[in-house]
């Protein structure tokens, strides 16, 4: 389904992201894991072709996604949906506003200057906030909404552009832990219940493993583990973020259940 | 569970009504105000029209009549181009020497209102607000006013431009540089005020480094408007050559060589000016490497 080789960037002499090679063969829920400058944003941001790789090429169903220009490039945007750690919404705009942002791929500039959105599509941006809990918050404007209402409102545009990829840039890194469940939990739902592939960069090790059926751990550019939650051992996660013997995943988590366990090497996987 | 979904179907209806009701409303108004604005804009126009001594449809044919003339008999006597730009060349040292001065004189009348003006910087902070109108005032009148007032006074030249410009720069300038210091870090003011400065020193030491290139890129884009200012003063005889090019046009065919020798000296400088101005300002703003 989706296939990446060998994809490089550099900027001047340092390399991002250094000969990433992995094949994705049905939609699963897949975490990017690695210490910060790991390349794990730039990876998600080549895939969205948000920006251009300096070598290597990305297929999605056999369609080479790395050659596209203008408006072929703008429909696959609109294919890849983007969720970033900073939500990046209009925050002057109202929530169902923001949600009806995921079909500007589909208007005219003209119909978006006059804020004509077909009567359709307001009526879906709504039941797609129902469907994650914060459709009363619809006229609202979205910076009035906490941070977790923000992502989710993300989400909702996300969904709105009907994506066979939904990319996650640390979508929960600025969330507290109640919220990143919420979230984690919500983009959990839209891959199982819709079928969607989601990849997701995240920052702890212990919301890789509940959340995701497969992760990929990247160090210095470099993908040095791709394997299931179970292969992935704290002797490997010690390696991917180049850690020595006191490292422990209670340490970086954000689960609030890691507070009863902490200590223990139990895992749970969901 | 039912009960819920059922719950959430209805009040997701309700929400959707209320939402496409908030949207019809809006489109509503949106709707009204672009017809008003249409409207006002095909009246105000057959107004303005119907007002004009000539009429705008009548007058339009005629629009590259004078270009045309002033072209066709530059081009036959393109022979004497570069003489007159050599002769002109001279006045138009004048106007650029205006624009120079006159900036100079307003960049720093402008400094001084501009942080006289500031609040957490002035002198007398009472007397903000004083400050603050003075400026007003003073890039509310148009250099043109001043310096037509200055000529019947003072007689034609370039000291009347001179003054007219400066006051208007001033009064601009003081606008922009109040903006830029309002922002200026406060820490470095109250360490030179612990250690006795008096207020110009505390200003000259705390605040000018800080500011000093975005000023510097504000006044040098003031100087490419003040070389289009004192251009246009000339014709209302400050010197330079906009004067010259006053008297050229008015003599009518005839002397349309000298007006075209001059439209390419003030376009040149202009251009030319535009360009250095914009690249120093671009490095200012970026840093040198870029």
């Amino acid at each position: 389904m989706l296939e990446i080789h060998s994809l490089t960037k550099r900027f001047g002499p340092n390399t991002a992201v250094d000969n990433a090679t992995f094949v994705v063969d049905r939609p699963m829920m897949i975490g990017v894991i690695g210490s910060s400058g790991a390349g794990k944003s730039t990876m998600l941001r080549m895939l969205n072709r948000l920006s251009d790789p300096t070598e290597g090429q990305i297929l999605f169903e056999g369609k080479d996604v790395t050659a596209l220009k203008g408006a072929a490039k703008r429909e696959w945007h609109s294919r890849c949906a983007m969720i970033f750690q900073q939500f990046n919404l209009v925050p002057r705009l109202d929530v169902v506003s923001n949600v009806l942002h995921g079909t500007l791929n589909r208007r005219s500039t003209m119909a978006t200057m006059f804020n004509l959105f077909p009567q359709e599509d307001i009526h879906k941006a709504i039941e797609i906030l129902d469907r994650l809990g914060i459709a009363e918050h619809g006229p609202k404007r979205a910076e009035a909404l906490s941070g977790g209402q923000q992502q989710r409102v993300a989400i909702a545009r996300a969904l709105m552009q009907d994506p066979s990829i939904i990319l996650a840039d640390e979508p929960i890194a600025s969330l507290d832990p109640m919220n990143a469940q919420i979230v984690m939990e919500a983009l959990r739902r839209i891959h199982e219940e819709d079928g969607r592939m989601v990849i997701a960069n995240l920052h702890t090790l212990d919301t890789a493993r509940r959340y995701c059926d497969r992760v990929i751990g990247m160090r210095h550019g470099r993908i040095v583990f791709d394997g299931t939650p179970e292969q992935l051992t704290t002797g490997i996660a010690r390696e991917i973020y180049g850690a020595g013997a006191d490292f422990s995943e209670a340490a970086t988590s954000t689960e609030i259940e890691t507070l009863d366990k902490s200590g223990s090497q139990s895992l749970e996987i969901a | 569970m039912t009960d819920a979904t059922l719950g959430s179907a209805s009040s997701v209806d309700t929400i959707q009504s209320a939402y496409m009701a908030q949207v019809q409303r809006r489109r509503l108004y949106g709707g009204i105000t672009l017809l008003l604005f249409v409207a006002l804009m095909v009246s105000g126009f057959n107004i303005a029209d119907a007002r004009n001594a000539g009429g705008f449809w009548d007058g339009i044919a005629n629009i590259g009549a004078y270009p045309a003339d002033v072209l066709s008999e530059a081009w036959e006597k393109r022979a004497d181009l570069p003489a007159l730009i050599v002769k002109y060349a001279p006045a138009l040292m004048e106007t650029i020497n205006i624009a120079a001065v006159s900036t100079l004189i307003g960049t720093a009348g402008g400094i001084i209102l501009s942080l006289l003006g500031t609040r957490g910087l002035a002198r007398w902070p009472r007397l903000i607000p004083v400050f603050r109108r003075f400026s007003d005032i003073m890039r509310a009148v148009p250099e043109i006013v001043i310096a037509l007032v200055l000529i019947f006074v003072l007689g034609g030249g370039p000291i009347p431009a001179v003054i007219a410009i400066s006051i208007h720069t001033a009064g601009a300038l003081a606008k922009m540089f109040s903006e830029v210091a309002e922002n200026a870090d406060l820490k470095p003011v109250e360490g030179l005020a612990s250690t006795g400065a008096t207020w110009a020193q505390r200003m000259w030491l705390g605040i000018i480094p800080q500011v000093a290139p975005n000023y510097l890129s504000y006044a040098l884009l003031r100087f490419e408007i003040n070389i289009r200012a004192s251009a246009i003063l000339g014709f209302v005889g400050a010197g330079g050559i906009g004067y010259e090019l006053r008297n050229a046009m008015a003599w009518g065919p005839g002397r349309f060589d000298e007006a075209a020798a001059i439209f390419v000296l003030l376009f040149g400088t202009i251009v030319l000016f535009d360009q250095i101005s914009s690249r120093y300002r671009n490095r200012l703003t970026e840093g040198a490497n870029a």
